[in-house]
């Protein structure tokens, strides 16, 4: 089976992993001369899908509890288990009792914990949510070695405008994202920072609550901190916006002081394919396949969309499966 | 039915569209309310008017009237800027006038607003200012233009429902014809139906549906409570005593001693 994907983001590469371990030959091509500063190139790498349920239905649980698993069983010594901590500032405590509400899969904590969990936030918060079982990684390494390894296991890569004019293939599968122009896709813009220091040390992501700015932090090796990330109506993805970075920045400080002094050494914009609904689809249409609409959930949701399609391209899924199709 | 710069309404709540878990559930949600006008935030959900087109599409969708907002113009300039900018993108004269003083508390500059909306409103815009619940400011509201007013009963996102039921009290007194419309603080349907009852035209709202646990079934509530509310008004709600009356004679008690 000759299978051609479009699009070298988390969706097509998930996709491109679950095809290649089942020997069917695939092909991925990608209008970017390279991997780097697609969406998920901009990605926080969060496996939270418990957090996630705060805004975010019950499916998105369900579909990413697996996420954590699948990245470390594809990218061995890439996912970072530490769990993610939830705080407010003082004055914000409403927004973690609201949060505890809307969630599962967490213990509260006092500040003795917090302490021992984050040596760096002592004394900065009296409570907060730690969720154990989540995960996260660095999705610009995950997506290069994965990359490197789908070529090692035979995947063709052909990146360029001249890349994806058609070619023979038994199934073509779309991941596309934002650029698909799929009806009823819209475009939510992100914006994000990255900040060095090696004043503040971190071992998991931690989420700051705000009524009107929540923002996240996650730690990268070599001193870098992923800060994130604005949710914009938009599909417009000029560069970030001065209020975007002060709002950011001004989040990062209040989770500690020390990120005053950081070096600013990146910001970006990456837009988030999302359906009216914020769910992702699988779809089939005669011999294309389609993931798109991951919105905020590529990392966590990609494995099991691409398992969806790739059971959809090899004719393996199963009858639950199609009956879930069909629902749809 | 009530008049807004010449535009009839069933509906007496006024709904926003910012913090919904879902574009999908935000539309559900606006139905369920009943709600015949949404606010859209030009800066904020649009991303300056630029694109964003999808989401202004569902929204038209829905067949409601949309009300733009200038939220996060902390100047009269900006703020003008932004409700002409509203006026090409949405194709309404219609704009919610916010001036915001505080970055934090995002409390009304009530100089900036009446100095803004004298701008608009001699532009042809119909202002609906939101503005505090000071006498003083909503007078001048009028003099330079302004049709009707939208003051709060608490800060915003607040959810704390009406702080000052002497202020509102003495507002729609003071402007019987005037429609007066409850914009920011309300958490829950009973603070929106306590501002009904007072006699006030209309409920604006957001966090508090947006953010509910349910969103659907919290807009419902309100969209209940607020028609309660007017309903309650227009019945002529009796006057609190300061002892219990009995309902039924009391015979064979000494009820007057």
């Amino acid at each position: 089976m000759k299978v051609l994907i479009r699009g070298a983001g988390v969706a097509g590469l998930t996709l491109a992993h679950e095809l290649a371990t089942r020997g069917a030959s695939v092909t991925v091509v990608d209008i970017r001369r390279q991997i780097a500063g697609n969406a998920s190139w901009q990605a926080g790498g969060m496996l939270a899908p418990w957090c996630e349920r705060e805004s975010a239905e019950e499916t998105v649980l369900s579909l990413g509890r697996g996420a954590a698993d699948w990245w470390s069983a594809a990218l061995p010594g890439h996912v970072m288990r530490n769990g993610t901590l939830v705080v407010a500032p003082a004055r914000d405590a409403g927004e973690l009792d609201r949060f505890g509400r809307r969630t599962s899969g967490y213990r509260a904590i006092d500040a003795e914990a917090i302490a021992a969990l984050e040596p760096d936030l002592e004394g900065s918060f009296t409570r907060a949510l730690f969720f154990a079982e989540e995960a996260h990684l660095d999705p610009r390494r995950a997506l290069l070695e994965l990359q490197q390894k789908l070529v090692e296991m035979g995947v063709r890569f052909d990146f360029g405008y001249g890349a994806v004019h058609s070619r023979s293939a038994d199934v073509e599968a779309d991941c596309t994202g934002i650029t698909g122009r799929l009806t009823g896709l819209r475009g939510v813009r992100g914006e994000m920072l990255i900040l060095k220091t090696s004043e503040v040390a971190l071992a998991r992501p931690v989420r700051l609550l705000h009524p009107r700015i929540p923002v996240y932090v996650v730690p990268r090796s070599g001193n870098l901190f992923m800060v994130g990330a604005t949710m914009i109506e938009s599909d417009a993805a000029g560069p970030i916006t001065a209020r975007s970075v002060l709002e950011l920045l001004n989040a990062a400080y209040a989770l500690h002081p020390a990120f005053g002094e950081a070096e600013l050494v990146e910001t970006g914009t990456g837009i988030r394919p999302a359906f009216a609904d914020n769910l992702p689809r699988v779809e089939r249409d005669g011999n294309t396949i389609r993931i798109n609409g991951l919105y905020r959930h590529g990392f966590l949701l990609a494995p099991a969309m691409a398992h969806k399609a790739a059971a959809m391209i090899l004719g393996t899924e199963t009858e639950k499966e199609r009956a879930h199709e069909a629902h749809h | 039915m009530l008049e807004l710069y010449g535009h009839q309404v069933s509906s007496r709540l006024l709904l926003g569209t910012a913090l919904y878990p879902s574009p999908a559930i935000m539309a559900e949600a606006i139905t369920a309310s009943g709600a015949e006008i949404v606010t859209v935030s030009l800066r904020r959900e649009t991303s300056g008017g630029k694109t964003g087109g999808k989401f202004w599409s569902l929204i038209q969708s829905l067949g409601v009237r949309v009300l733009p907002n200038t939220a996060g113009c902390h100047s009269v300039k900006e703020a003008v800027t932004t409700a002409k900018m509203a006026r090409e993108v949405f194709g309404t004269d219609w704009i919610k006038l916010e001036v915001i003083g505080n970055h934090d508390t995002l409390q009304p500059d009530v100089f900036g607003l009446v100095e803004a909306a004298k701008i608009l409103a001699a532009e042809g815009f119909d202002v609906f200012p939101y503005t505090t619940d000071d006498l003083v400011v909503a007078g001048r509201l009028l003099d330079v233009g302004c049709k009707l007013l939208m003051p709060w009963c608490a800060p915003i996102g607040s959810a704390r429902g009406p702080q000052n039921l002497d202020a509102l009290r003495s507002l729609r007194g003071h402007f019987p014809d005037v429609p007066l419309i409850v914009d920011a603080g309300i958490g829950r349907p009973s603070h929106a139906a306590t501002v009904m009852e007072l006699g006030y035209d209309a409920v604006l709202l957001n966090t508090a549906v947006a953010k509910a646990g349910d969103p659907v079934a919290m807009a419902s509530a309100f969209g209940k409570a607020i028609e309660a509310g007017r309903q309650a008004f227009r019945a002529g709600p009796l006057e609190a005593r300061d002892m219990a009356v009995p309902s039924t004679p009391v015979i064979g008690m000494a009820a007057f001693s």
